[in-house]
């Protein structure tokens, strides 16, 4: 109430016609709410008008120009970022979804009561862990202590492509910056999947339950199917960390310019942020401009995984079971 | 509610710091000297600029390490009074008149002011000392030479106890650096049937090779990892082992002594003024270890200004100073000059107007 008239005194000297006080609070209200909306596309906007007028130059240079004063032509350059900025990302995904799910599943689902909430504070506490102390971990605990196993699935699975090539003696590969990574959006996934599943109406479960079903069968038949669009919204956050990710990709990843799809040499394709953030302190000139139209790329790249999960998951919504 | 006072006492306080800052640098206008450029010279630079400003009260230098092509296109531009570069100035760069910041008929000049010798170093069990003939080292960096059991590094270590087996995993910069370009310089010159890719700051990606981020990721690298080796300034390979290069067959260390003796083998480059002091570094000589960052300082012949020009001339006089160097070599491990090119230095120093 005393906010309310608060509001009101704000209000009141700015019109004559003593309005509704309840209206000035809807005016107020869904004014800032409009605010906050235009304000953030505004934002967007503004990145993406910066990174086209100072990468554009970069774009629209000369080969030969490139070459001399920038790190090479565009294309050819930013090609093996682009695929290590996607094949870090996907390898992320593959090892951090089933985790999440599955934790995610424990906490709502399984967990006692006591367990699960302190359980769902400690993964939410790990989101808040800064990008770059998990670059440090990963450089300097994760890669010394996996360097052996790494070495070992080269020696004896060797044969499989993904794990063939010349061993790294470091341990700074790529499936050592996809677990450091992983570890980074699994809070996020994790912490999503949590609301959906709680979300899951009641009814259905015990309906399920009521029909026989094992706990299993329950969470396969009214759980999931009804998750689904929040579970591939909460990858595609996930997602979105994951591609742009810099401080620990920079500091735990071996990144170079190879198209290389082996998970355990030194030599690994880089990723556009890591690359860029490498790279920009000693830029100038033509370098800034290039650096940037990577961003560029990158924020193309983002958006366009975005659209394709607002896309899914607007195609998926009608086969939830949520109706 | 606690909060707030406090937040706002040090709002108070940074608003108030901030305007004394400005009041100090409008009272002493002229008196704030611009440098800009390489970041090797950074350690250095922080420390002759604490000594110079307390030795000249009023007097501000600012050094800002944004890389040595930034220096020197700010330096070209006007924006800084000098610049600090990991190499000098191109013929091509070179040219009266082409700097903003001189008078309309005055060349640039180009003054080492600052050595570092670079370090080969390793970790590999049970071994402590290492020497590396140019060919072999190439071919290592190169990814020719895959297995420390190699009988090319046999042949150069007849003592070493060399673990059989142990792939090599040789570890150089992934970001631009005037330490990869003076290191692959230095391959280049000595082994160039093996390492035919001219010098760059970038390392070449033909050679492959594992990948670090600045001088510390190197480190950091090869501490960590089993059989590894890499590049980095001397003075921050800690407790790794510093494997010496065998030039005409004698092992040489980065020692400072060792480092700083190649600009008295080197010659300047030729076509240039006589107190211009552009080194093209001789890395071959006897008895000079090779592998060398010299970082120049570049400044006007003669300045637009001539209180630009007086700053310049006391602050650069100083660093190339015996007192400045040393310090530097307090502050960031480099090589002091030699003597006789300190004295070559301030010969150039007392000519710029």
């Amino acid at each position: 109430m005393s906010q309310q008239s608060m509001i009101r005194a704000d209000a009141e000297p700015a019109s004559h016609h003593h309005p509704d006080p309840k209206r000035v609070g809807d005016r107020v209200f869904s004014g800032l709410a409009t605010g906050s909306g235009v304000l953030i596309l505004v934002i967007l906007a503004l990145v993406a008008a910066f990174l086209l007028i100072q990468g554009t130059p970069a774009l629209l240079a000369d080969p030969a120009k490139l070459t001399a004063q920038g790190y090479g032509p565009f294309a050819e350059w930013v090609a093996p970022y682009v695929f290590g900025t996607l094949w870090a990302a996907a390898l992320a995904l593959f090892l951090a979804v089933p985790v999440s799910i599955g934790i995610a599943l424990f906490i709502s689902h399984y967990a006692p009561r006591r367990l699960a909430q302190p359980l769902g504070y400690v993964i939410d506490l790990l989101a808040a862990v800064p990008s770059v102390v998990f670059g440090l971990w990963g450089a300097a605990v994760l890669a010394p202590a996996v360097q052996p196993m790494w070495a070992w699935l080269n020696a004896n699975l060797g044969f499989i492509p993904l794990f063939g090539g010349q061993a790294s003696g470091t341990g700074r590969t790529i499936l050592t910056a996809a677990i450091v990574l992983a570890t980074m959006v699994l809070p996020i996934i994790t912490s999503l999947c949590r609301e959906v599943f709680l979300q899951a109406p009641k009814l259905h479960e015990e309906a399920a339950l009521a029909l026989g079903a094992t706990h299993w069968e329950m969470i396969k038949m009214a759980v999931l199917p009804f998750a689904r669009p929040g579970i591939i919204a909460a990858v595609m956050l996930g997602l979105g960390r994951a591609l742009g990710e810099t401080m620990a990709v920079a500091m735990v990843l071996s990144g170079g310019r190879q198209i290389s799809f082996q998970l355990l040499t030194s030599e690994n394709p880089n990723t556009i942020a890591a690359t860029i953030a490498q790279n920009f302190p000693e830029a100038f000139g033509l370098k800034v401009n290039q650096l940037i139209a990577a961003g560029l790329v990158l924020f193309v790249i983002t958006l366009a995984v975005n659209t394709i999960a607002r896309w899914i998951v607007a195609r998926r919504a009608q086969y939830s079971g949520a109706n | 509610m606690n909060i707030k006072p406090i937040a706002s006492v040090a709002l108070i306080s940074a608003v108030a710091l901030a305007f004394s800052g400005c009041a100090s640098e409008g009272g002493a206008a002229g008196k704030t000297l611009t440098g800009s450029g390489a970041s090797s010279q950074a350690a250095a630079q922080a420390a002759w600029t604490a000594a110079f400003q307390t030795a000249n009260q009023g007097v501000t230098v600012n050094y800002s390490a944004e890389g040595s092509g930034a220096g020197r296109s700010a330096f070209t531009a006007g924006a800084a009074d000098f610049a600090g570069s990991d190499r000098p100035l191109k013929d091509e760069e070179m040219g009266a008149g082409k700097f903003a910041g001189c008078a309309a008929d005055s060349n640039a000049l180009n003054l080492p002011v600052y050595i570092s010798p670079i370090a080969v170093v390793f970790n590999v069990d049970g071994v402590t000392a290492l020497q590396f003939s140019p060919d072999t080292l190439a071919k290592i960096f190169a990814g020719q030479i895959k297995s420390w059991d190699d009988p090319a590094i046999a042949k150069d270590n007849p003592d070493a106890k060399l673990p059989a087996g142990l792939a090599i995993t040789a570890v150089h910069r992934s970001d631009d650096s005037g330490t990869t370009n003076n290191f692959t310089d230095t391959l280049n010159k000595l082994a160039p049937s093996v390492w035919t890719e001219a010098a760059s700051d970038t390392f070449p990606a033909a050679f492959g090779g594992e990948a670090a981020d600045k001088t510390a990721g190197v480190i950091n690298a090869v501490t960590n990892g089993k059989g590894t080796i890499g590049y980095a300034d001397a003075s921050a390979a800690g407790s790794l082992g510093k494997a010496s290069i065998l030039v005409g067959g004698k092992p040489l260390q980065p020692t400072p002594e060792a480092a700083a003796s190649i600009l008295e083998h080197s010659k300047t480059v030729t076509g240039r003024a006589a107190n211009d002091l552009a080194f093209s570094l001789d890395r071959t000589s006897e008895g000079v270890y090779p592998a060398v960052l010299v970082s120049y300082a570049i400044v006007c012949q003669t300045y637009k200004d001539a209180s630009r020009a007086s700053l310049v001339k006391s602050y650069v006089g100083y660093i190339a100073s015996a007192d400045g160097q040393s310090a530097a070599a307090k502050a960031a491990g480099s090589a002091p000059l030699p003597a006789s090119i300190q004295e070559k230095v301030k010969a150039a120093v007392d000519s710029i107007k």
